[in-house]
């Protein structure tokens, strides 16, 4: 699938999609959207780069392997869990920053866990797809 | 108090670090932990003495009732300063008996963790943290009887021990979990106060049940005995402090604790009393016939737990009173033979008590602890263990009926455990020294000094018993009887019945002493029966169990996709069909249905023939692409029917679905008929009948009345609670924010899977 339409349209659709992906995965708490499918449309975007353009130029883009966004996200998401025992609080309380931060919007400590799940789902999705391409 | 609790874990953590540190020359200095703990406990000695209770509360899971709660009475506070003053001193003999082995940091850490465990179950006052902490020196006793992890009896005797006291654990967790839903009250202490409503309550058979089989298990009685001789192939450290001072007795612990809560029932003192004998005199019969000094000590220390079972089962202020003391007796002689076992062992490399004499001349201090230990586990005054087999003597003689039958069988305990105590005490040290052991010489102070200390202590305390019974047994009786004791503890009780009674016990111990010599004809004997033990038994259900799931495994676990999901469906089938034979019950009102929509047809129509495609095409390639098409329509279903959310997900996953199974399948031939025509009409009945099943079940649905509550709940509160307007994604990230993070680590784990799976295959082929 190495034409050169595609792998021209791959070079810019990667920047285009991971900042889609990132789109999403903030506006997630208000409009559709979320980590989940954000990190599925990040994965998308790497995988379509790996068709056009073969994994191992994907591979020195990315510089690490996939594999290491999965411990990262766990530790955002237990983080963010975990934030509220330092403020007296439960596991799992919602803490949030009074004011909107611009762009952005309102942070609190789920924006940081839906990060956590946005990171682990590529890890995950990139971790399998790459072994799986990079074994047959 | 709870940094004093786990300190030992903490410890572990960093231990490879310290040691490193220490550069294992100084690892003694470890012993500081236990000591400055068992000098905190033992401040405590004054207040508990005068009858306090002291009570520490943690809140942990306030919602199911677990709290981290410790309270320390007499029992408690006897059993934390046995763990951490015996503790000091294994760690002190430790660092001499494993000079230099290559994983010192790692035993030092795993018997910290146990310590620190062992703490925590005999202070625990809420059953459910007692629970956890069980379970956690069942998991750190395993590492350490599982030490010399490159020996296979090593590791299938920590196996072994393992599946026994996890499998009691399990009956105990059961157990406590029933007490808690008779009482709804989940602290120990409280307990107490309300055990005439849980003797009364249909429950309380299965509840005392299971505590049994968790005490029993942990406790080594007959039948679950057969692990702790297994344990023996741990180093000698682990046995001293496992097996004879604190893990075993744990189950005592436990039983003691819940006499006040569940004892002085027919019920509880019956089972006790029963397999209390029976585990004590099977056992030390089994001791006389022993030829390794550890399998002597095994078998009688199990023994000594059957002694402290039948005691408890008595039940009678002086039982209670007999146990208490009989404890700290115990402990004190039987890690004291242990200890000196390990030198033995260590020096000259045997432990074939046939082997051995002699050693005296060479190594006197371990001689003399010897000797005093023995005479105190042969209850000799003027020994500790003189107090302890009088007042054993007073409570069965003062139990009513059966007053000689039981006193019959504590005399035949006794002996045989007197004389298994001189077989590992006396014997090595006595007689000619054989040639092969006069080079040797005595180890280092730090491996005979801690014998020594304890045997001293179990003739001091005969001495002068007012050093415990006030302090120290007391508050143990108070705290089992739930009355203030009033007794006091004597060397002398004038000429009586009693002590003709220890006369005799000593007279016919020592005589069998002189008579039987151990050798490996006696040996054979004992083990003639070994094919009707408990341990074969459960070895041989071991293996049935194991040639079982092998079979059913393969019946199953195939390795054909197709068959897996044939079986799945076929019982889902099968459970759906019986669900609807008892009544179908489809009623569609067509007045609340939305009108069909152009759309909406001409979807359904796309997925029908897509599906027609997938199933009747030659080419996977065009399967998974109309597949693809499938999944597609269906995000347009959703968004159809508002749900963006859904329908983003589901696109983005069909997307990477068909990469996946492109990626997969680019790599096969290009076509082959997989299946003949009779498999796949099979197949296609199959889904047939299942898809009509969920149609069916799906049209039942409908007409449930919908609980709408939840989601109301959620829709009015994600942006007063969770700030946001995305119900959905408040759910997900707020409301269910447990679920989704325990569902990211499961991806990742499968991720991980999917990784080694592959690595290690690839790896495997790289090597052909």
């Amino acid at each position: 699938m190495k034409t050169i339409i595609f792998q021209t349209a791959s070079n810019y659709l990667l920047p285009l999609l991971l900042l889609f992906s990132v789109f999403i995965l903030l506006r997630g708490h208000y409009l559709p959207g979320g980590g989940f499918v954000g990190g599925l449309i990040a994965s998308i975007a790497f995988v379509i780069h790996s068709f056009a353009n073969g994994l191992e130029k994907t591979r020195s883009i990315i510089k690490f392997h996939p594999g290491f966004l999965m411990p990262v996200g766990l530790v955002f998401a237990i983080g963010a869990g975990a934030a509220p025992w330092f403020v007296g609080q439960p596991f799992m309380t919602g803490l949030w920053f009074e004011d909107p931060i611009p762009v952005i919007g309102m942070v609190g400590s789920a924006l940081f866990f839906d990060t956590g799940v946005f990171l682990v789902v590529i890890g995950v999705s990139l971790t399998i797809i790459f072994t799986i391409s990079e074994t047959l | 108090m709870l940094i004093a609790i786990l300190a030992g874990f903490l410890l572990a953590l960093f231990m490879p670090n310290v040691i490193r540190g220490l550069k294992g020359k100084s690892s003694i200095g470890i012993a500081l932990l236990p000591f400055s703990l068992f000098s905190y406990f033992i401040s405590f000695l004054p207040r508990i003495s005068s009858g306090e209770t002291l009570h520490f509360n943690w809140s942990w899971v306030p919602s199911l009732g677990v709290g981290l709660d410790f309270y320390l009475d007499g029992l408690s506070l006897l059993f934390t300063l046995l763990i951490t003053g015996i503790g000091t001193l294994v760690f002190v003999y430790t660092s001499s008996y494993l000079k230099g082995h290559q994983y010192l940091d790692r035993f030092y850490a795993y018997l910290s963790m146990f310590m620190a465990s062992m703490l925590g179950v005999v202070m625990a006052d809420n059953i459910i943290t007692l629970f956890i902490f069980w379970e956690l020196t069942s998991i750190s006793s395993f590492f350490l009887i599982g030490f010399n992890n490159d020996s296979e009896p090593s590791r299938k005797s920590a196996l072994t021990a393992l599946g026994v006291t996890g499998f009691g654990g399990l009956f105990l967790l059961a157990g406590m979990v029933t007490l808690g839903y008779i009482t709804d009250e989940f602290q120990i202490s409280s307990l107490a106060a309300m055990s005439g409503e849980i003797h009364g309550h249909d429950l309380y058979p299965w509840v005392i049940g299971l505590v049994f089989i968790g005490a029993f298990t942990k406790s080594a009685q007959f039948p679950f005995h057969f692990w702790l001789p297994g344990a023996m192939k741990a180093p000698t450290p682990v046995s001293t402090y496992l097996h004879s001072a604190t893990m075993v007795k744990a189950g005592i612990y436990l039983l003691a604790r819940f006499t006040p809560i569940l004892g002085n029932h027919v019920m509880w003192n019956t089972t006790l009393i029963i397999v209390g004998s029976i585990t004590m005199l099977y056992a030390a019969l089994h001791a006389i016939f022993r030829l390794d000094l550890k399998g002597i000590l095994a078998y009688s220390t199990i023994s000594a737990l059957g002694i402290l079972t039948f005691l408890i089962g008595l039940g009678t202020e002086e039982a209670l009173t007999a146990a208490a003391v009989f404890i700290l007796v115990h402990a004190l002689y039987k890690a004291t033979l242990f200890l000196i076992t390990g030198i033995i062992d260590h020096e000259t490399g045997t432990r074939d008590v046939s082997q051995l004499g002699g050693l005296n001349k060479i190594m006197l201090p371990v001689g003399i602890a010897g000797l005093l230990a023995a005479v105190s586990n042969a209850g000799i005054p003027p020994s500790f263990g003189f107090v302890g087999k009088d007042l054993i003597y007073e409570a069965t003689l003062h139990f009513g009926d059966l007053a000689w039958v039981l006193t019959g069988a504590a005399i035949v305990t006794n002996v045989a455990l007197l004389f298994a105590g001189f077989l590992a005490g006396i014997k090595p040290f006595v007689g000619k020294l054989p040639e092969k052991f006069s080079k040797l010489h005595l180890p280092g102070p730090a491996m005979w000094v801690p014998p020594l200390i304890l045997a001293v202590l179990g003739i001091l305390f005969g001495l002068i018993p007012p050093l415990v019974d006030g302090p120290l047994i007391k508050p143990i009786v108070a705290a089992l009887t739930l009355q203030d004791p009033d007794f006091y503890l004597h060397l002398w009780h004038g000429f009586n019945v009693i002590l003709a009674l220890s006369v005799a016990t000593i007279a016919t111990g020592i005589a069998l002493y002189f008579i039987i010599k151990p050798s490996e004809a006696l040996l054979g004997k004992a083990t003639r029966f070994e094919s009707i033990s408990p341990h074969s038994m459960v070895k041989g259900l071991g293996r049935g169990f194991t040639w079982f799931s092998a079979k059913w495994t393969n019946f199953l676990q195939n390795g054909y996709l197709r068959y897996y999901l044939i079986t799945i469906l076929s019982f889902l089938t099968f459970l759906l069909a019986y669900r609807l034979f008892l009544g179908v019950e489809i009623y569609v009102d067509t007045s609340v249905l939305s009108e069909i929509t152009i759309y909406e047809a001409i979807i359904v129509l796309i997925m029908a023939s897509a599906i027609f495609f997938t199933v009747f095409t030659k080419s996977r390639l065009a399967a998974v692409a109309s597949m693809g098409v499938v999944g597609y329509s269906f995000c347009l279903i959703f968004l159809f029917y508002s749900a963006p959310d859904l329908a983003m997900t589901q696109f983005s996953i069909d997307t990477l679905t068909v990469i996946l199974f492109v990626l997969v399948i680019y790599n096969l031939p290009k076509y082959l008929k997989l299946s003949d025509n009779r498999d796949r009409i099979r197949d296609g009945l199959l889904s047939l009948i299942f898809g009509a099943m969920i149609s069916i079940l799906t049209l039942e649905v409908l007409n449930e009345s919908v609980q709408k509550d939840i989601s109301t709940y959620y829709a009015e509160n994600a942006y007063l609670l969770g700030k946001g307007k995305n119900v959905v994604n408040v759910i997900l990230v707020d409301f269910r924010g447990f679920d989704t993070m325990v569902e990211i680590t499961v991806l990742a784990i499968a991720a991980l899977g999917v990784f080694s799976l592959l690595k290690l295959r690839l790896k495997s082929i790289e090597k052909e």
